[in-house]
């Protein structure tokens, strides 16, 4: 059934009318016309399609549209801020922790969300923060050194 | 990517077709220096030589605005040659590395080319662009020579200018030179380029050129293109390979307000403008299939590809295995086996289309452009200048990209509805319709004598082809038999497609050779590193050999020292590489951590160590999972694994401690770098499992339950 599903999206209200059924992911790349969110598998195993609901790192392949009413939507399109990158985007490119970049973005918030829930992770909580985003390429080793580069920058501030 | 330049902004990519040829190329882009040059000529490759054409059909630009543009049909798919080529072409011109842009995979823009694989791209398409760079240069010099009146030989060429030595002061900037020109020049004799001494570009580790718009969600890949009024296709599929539709009820599916239902002979596809909507459509479609009733299985394939192999074709021959059979004291007789494994980029096969006007537009992820042009040629019975394939970036091929159905199936369901069409394969579907690496064995007899010297190697490979399967060791009575190829088959070889797969067949060859060293080693009763460095002349094998061994931090033990390292060498296209690894074996559950990896290699001249240092963690990484965990379950042309729960590919917890070496070697050829450090991490990893237990592997992959039977045995 058709409705007006209104939520946050990177900071700005939206209310697209769709089906309240479909899922995050296809409105996203539809309707919304934003493709940084990817499709890798479409049943919540790789991770491709990650996205924040409010700071909470979530797959939209899982997610029904009508589910994040009314909540804050975070995708890479609004992972920087007026053309700023993202402390976390920066130290990817600097340290290389990407290959294709097709699993980059849910990669990225997957991240940002570990760094939220824990702001200093050790390297085994990067890995269980990071477990369930799949990279086929095998950047895990810099993905890993680009997010502790991340947390080590804001303990030195 | 930098398409967008040419085209315009190009979101509506419909309204940006071009059609390119050389004369009107320049008339284009706006005037310019044009080089052309042949890759015929070039190429020291002798494959490749017959296949490319030896016309003057590569181009690289110097526009009016002095920015440099490289058309090449090679893609990038993360193995980061939109950064490495930039480099060359950078380094011969002078120009920092962000004037270059690269257009890449267009088969309008773009010269011909046999697609992106084997690690071919800066070895094979590298020494020209080099060439023609360096070309470039020498016309603007003599442009400058001639509006400064003073010698070319006086001349400086630097940071995108020309002046006279020692007057930087007064410098003409390329886009001065280049301004108002219409000059095409044909690249005929190899240009005077720099010798590693002078490179500052090349061998400076950058930072990946795509970066940014890769984590900015930017970058555009197959299924990001978007035509006003696309429509998303998904197609009815077998449930099995061979099986033969009988029929099919597609009336609910047509009822379905906005759902267009195509059927054209065997494809019966719907469509909407919603992806979900299309695929609740097609679930309600009603087909009966008939599965032809096969037996053969994951389990039984081995016996089978044995049973069906025709004649060997011998790979290397010297002395005589019986001479060898004679001197030896020792023999030992194995075989190993290696299962179907999926490529399984991320981004599954996509492809986006638009029919209009008698001609299609297709955007695809592939690792073949022109490959598909043709095929998409003849799926549509459209003469081949109407097609035009544009390749975005592609997310993952490994080799799985190099066949494009998906590519055929857009553009076909374009054409016949009329309207532009996505085909973006689910999981499920990728998993079907890979081409997978075969399934392989491997039969070795050995033998030594009673100093530790190898004297007999009989090698037979079924279906894991010859690359890889010679060595560099040092034995006087050697033979290697190639049965099959290892890509594909005669028919009834395989129950479904096979392909190329990151280092085809080395991986399989490698595994089974070390591994099979390593068990003599271990007989003989000599350290594993020791045995091989005594069984070898090849210094550069050597060097790769005594370089991770140094940086590991190697102790001579005889294996099994419990400590659980193994060693493995090889050489893949061109390059040398050596790899030593530590696992963590537990007994009880049979699963292996494996806990650090070490890889030297040797690449020849390294145009980016960063990035070759990249692909080389990227091999090793993904290496564990053929080792490891993966491989396709099937019966007959059915498929069991339609997602990541039953295949699992390697993840954060898996991953080792890794260190790679380059050796320093700026004055040979840049050999390839995306694959050779994969084809260790089969044996590498089983001889470090023996070392750790006592327990030999002598099937890929080397899952828990095959390594508690091989404890037991
Ligand atoms: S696409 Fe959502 S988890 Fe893979
Ligand atoms: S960079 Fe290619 S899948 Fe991660």
């Amino acid at each position: 059934m058709e409705k007006t599903i209104k939520f946050k999206l990177n900071g700005k209200t939206v209310s697209p009318t769709v089906d309240g059924a479909r899922t995050l992911l296809w409105v996203l790349r539809t309707e919304l016309g934003l493709t940084g969110t990817k499709y890798g598998c479409g049943e919540g195993y790789c991770g491709a399609c990650t996205v924040l609901v409010d700071n909470e790192a979530s797959r939209s392949c899982q997610l029904a549209i009508q589910d994040v009413e009314g909540r804050e939507v975070l995708t890479i399109e609004g992972l920087s801020a007026n053309g700023k990158l993202h402390p976390l985007q920066q130290a990817f490119i600097d340290h290389d922790a990407l290959q294709c970049g097709y699993c980059t973005p849910g990669m990225l918030l997957a991240a940002h969300s570990l760094l939220l829930r824990i702001p200093q992770p050790s390297r085994q909580e990067i890995i269980a923060g990071l477990e369930d985003n799949f990279c086929r390429c095998g950047a895990h080793t810099r993905i890993i050194q680009a997010v502790q580069g991340v947390a080590a920058k804001r303990e030195a501030k | 990517m930098t398409r967008e330049d040419l085209y315009g902004e190009s979101d509506n990519p419909a309204e940006s077709t071009l059609k390119l040829d050389r004369r009107e190329f320049l008339k284009l882009t706006g005037g310019g220096i044009l080089i052309l040059f042949s890759l015929g000529e070039f190429s020291t490759l002798e494959a490749q030589r017959r296949e490319y054409p030896t016309d003057f059909n590569a181009y690289l630009l110097i526009g009016e605005d002095g920015r440099i543009s490289c058309f090449t049909g090679k893609i990038e798919m993360g193995q980061g040659v939109i950064t490495s080529l930039a480099q060359m072409a950078a380094e011969e011109l002078c120009v920092p590395l962000d004037s270059v842009k690269m257009v890449m995979g267009d088969t309008e823009l773009c010269p011909w080319d046999g697609g992106t694989h084997g690690s071919l791209t800066t070895r094979f398409f590298g020494p020209p662009l080099r060439a023609a760079s360096a070309k470039a240069r020498e016309v603007l010099l003599e442009l400058a020579s001639a509006q400064m009146k003073v010698p070319p030989e006086q001349l400086v060429t630097e940071n995108g200018k020309i002046f006279e030595r020692g007057k930087p002061g007064k410098a003409l900037t390329y886009a001065q030179l280049a301004k108002g020109q219409k000059i095409t020049r044909e690249l005929e004799r190899e240009a005077v380029q720099k010798v590693a001494a002078e490179f500052k570009v090349i061998g400076v580790p950058t930072i990946r050129t795509d970066a940014r718009e890769k984590v900015t969600g930017q970058a555009r890949f197959a299924g990001d293109i978007r035509y006003p009024g696309l429509l998303y296709a998904k197609i009815l599929r077998p449930p099995a390979h061979r099986a033969q539709l009988k029929s099919a009820d597609t009336s609910a599916a047509e009822k379905m307000a906005g759902v267009t239902v195509v059927r054209q002979d065997d494809l019966i596809a719907c469509l909407h403008l919603d992806p979900e909507m299309a695929e609740k459509a097609l679930q309600t479609v009603r087909a009966d299939f008939e599965i032809p009733q096969e037996t053969v299985d994951d389990k039984n394939i081995f016996d089978h590809l044995l049973k069906v192999a025709q004649e060997g074709n011998p790979a290397d021959e010297k002395g005589s295995l019986e001479t060898g059979e004679k001197q030896a004291s020792r023999l030992f007789e194995a075989k190993y086996l290696n299962s179907y494994v999926a490529h399984s980029p991320i981004e599954p096969h996509t492809a986006t289309a638009e029919f209009k006007d008698g001609k299609v537009e297709v955007w695809a992820s592939t690792q073949s452009p022109f490959g598909i042009k043709e095929s998409i040629a003849n799926a549509l019975n459209l003469p081949s200048e109407k097609v035009h394939v544009r390749t975005p970036f592609v997310g993952g091929g490994f080799g799985g990209k190099s066949r494009n159905t998906q590519a055929e199936e857009a553009a076909r369901l374009s054409m016949i509805t009329g309207k532009p069409v996505q085909v973006a394969w689910t999981r499920a579907e990728e998993f079907f319709y890979d081409t997978f690496r075969p399934a392989a064995v491997v039969l070795i007899k050995s033998g030594i004598d009673d100093q530790g010297r190898i004297v007999l190697w009989d090698y037979k490979v079924y279906f894991a082809g010859s690359r890889g399967a010679s060595h560099t060791y040092d034995i006087p009575n050697n033979r290697i038999t190639v049965f099959g190829s290892g890509w594909g088959g005669a028919a009834g070889t395989h129950p479904f497609a096979t392909g190329a797969w990151r280092a085809p067949g080395a991986n399989t060859n490698v595994f089974s050779r070390e591994s099979q060293i390593d068990m003599m080693a271990a007989k003989a009763g000599i350290d594993p590193l020791e045995f091989r460095l005594k069984n070898m002349k090849d210094d550069r094998m050597l060097g790769v050999l005594r370089a991770a061994a140094d940086k590991f931090g190697w102790k001579p033990a005889v294996s099994p020292s419990g400590r659980g390292f193994g060693i493995s060498c090889g050489v893949d296209s061109g390059t040398y590489v050596a790899s030593i690894a530590e696992v963590a074996v537990d007994k009880n559950s049979g699963h292996v951590q494996v806990k650090r990896v070490v890889c030297a290699q040797d690449m020849g001249l390294v145009i980016n160590p960063e990035g070759a240092k990249i692909q080389m963690e990227g091999c090793i990484t993904m290496g564990l999972g053929y080792a490891l965990t993966e491989e396709i379950h099937f019966k007959g042309g059915k498929i069991f694994d339609a997602n990541y729960d039953s295949y699992a590919i390697p993840r954060f917890s898996w991953l080792p401690e890794i260190e790679t070496v380059l050796i320093e070697a700026k004055n040979s050829p840049a050999q390839g770098g995306g694959e050779p450090a994969i084809i260790n991490m089969g044996a590498v990893v089983a001889n470090a499992i023996f070392d750790a237990s006592g327990a030999r592997l002598y099937q890929l992959p080397m899952t828990p339950d095959r390594i508690k039977a091989a404890l037991k045995a």
